[in-house]
């Protein structure tokens, strides 16, 4: 998968190695900013009000 | 096999930054989200808040405050002098992001009635991390715009989470008419659960203007 993508990008080593980084940064940003705070309401640890 | 493998550790990957997430980075933004709300709330508290209409005892209460919008500061020696969320209306979840929430419709500060606020745990800044280690007589002041009250914890319980008695006017006696001005906090119980709830009640004791500097309680007197 990762072999795949490396193979996938354009430039030189180092260019696709910058681009690699770039594309790890995306991923954890999307994650952290829109799919983290999406599922934590549906786990338990966030409950702290009555009557649900 | 290989692909399998990757796949594996990415997953692994994302578990870990999810536990990042729950536990520090929540902090990070409820911090940035509280620095805001108290600098909102004494530029609100400086400009000599409207007072509701004819009739109110206190004075001190936002007109009608809308989800969200901070409502007053928490402060709970025990907890060290440091600790002071600002409390926002509502309970939702987004609400309850920017910190300990107000129940909607239930009492305000010294109000008769009570007075419920219902806070995170874990995550989000814990501000009710401790609520546990708080004892019968313990002080906790609530701050509003021109005066603190000052609660004394009278007792707390573990209750399953379907038990809405415990916000009541009266906690857990329904249609009784509430005498005295009371508090309530909810929180889960145990940590990183929601098995349960842990509830804490307090009575008002006191109430001491800000134009006579902090209550004994804050300065340590």
């Amino acid at each position: 998968m990762y072999g795949w993508i490396f193979r996938h990008l354009p430039g030189g080593s180092a260019a696709k190695a910058v681009l690699m980084v770039l594309l790890v940064l995306v991923v954890a940003g999307v994650l952290l900013f829109v799919v983290f705070p999406a599922v934590e309401s549906r786990l338990p640890f966030t409950d702290v009000v009555v009557g649900q | 096999m290989r692909g399998l493998g990757e796949l594996l550790i990415t997953v692994g990957a994302v578990v870990a930054l999810f536990v990042v997430y729950e536990l520090w980075v929540t902090d990070m933004t409820q911090a940035h989200t509280q620095n805001r709300l108290r600098s909102e709330l004494s530029r609100q508290w400086a400009s000599a808040a409207p007072t509701v209409g004819p009739g109110t005892s206190s004075g001190s209460r936002p007109a009608a405050p809308t989800p969200g919008d901070a409502v007053a500061v928490l402060h709970i020696p025990r907890f060290g002098s440091g600790y002071a969320p600002v409390v926002v209306e509502g309970v939702s979840a987004s609400a309850l992001r920017e910190g300990p929430g107000h129940y909607p419709g239930t009492a305000w500060p010294g109000d008769v009635g009570n007075f419920v606020v219902s806070g995170h745990r874990t995550t989000y800044g814990r501000p009710f991390n401790r609520l546990d280690e708080l004892r019968i007589g313990e002080p906790v002041v609530v701050e509003v715009r021109d005066r603190y009250f000052i609660y004394r914890v009278t007792g707390s319980d573990v209750v399953d989470p379907t038990r809405t008695d415990v916000i009541l006017p009266v906690p857990e006696q329904p249609g009784v008419p509430p005498t005295k001005s009371l508090l309530t906090f909810t929180t889960c119980n145990p940590k990183y659960s929601a098995r349960t709830r842990l509830i804490v009640f307090g009575e008002l004791t006191d109430t001491w203007p800000k134009s006579a500097g902090s209550p004994p309680e804050l300065t340590g007197g």
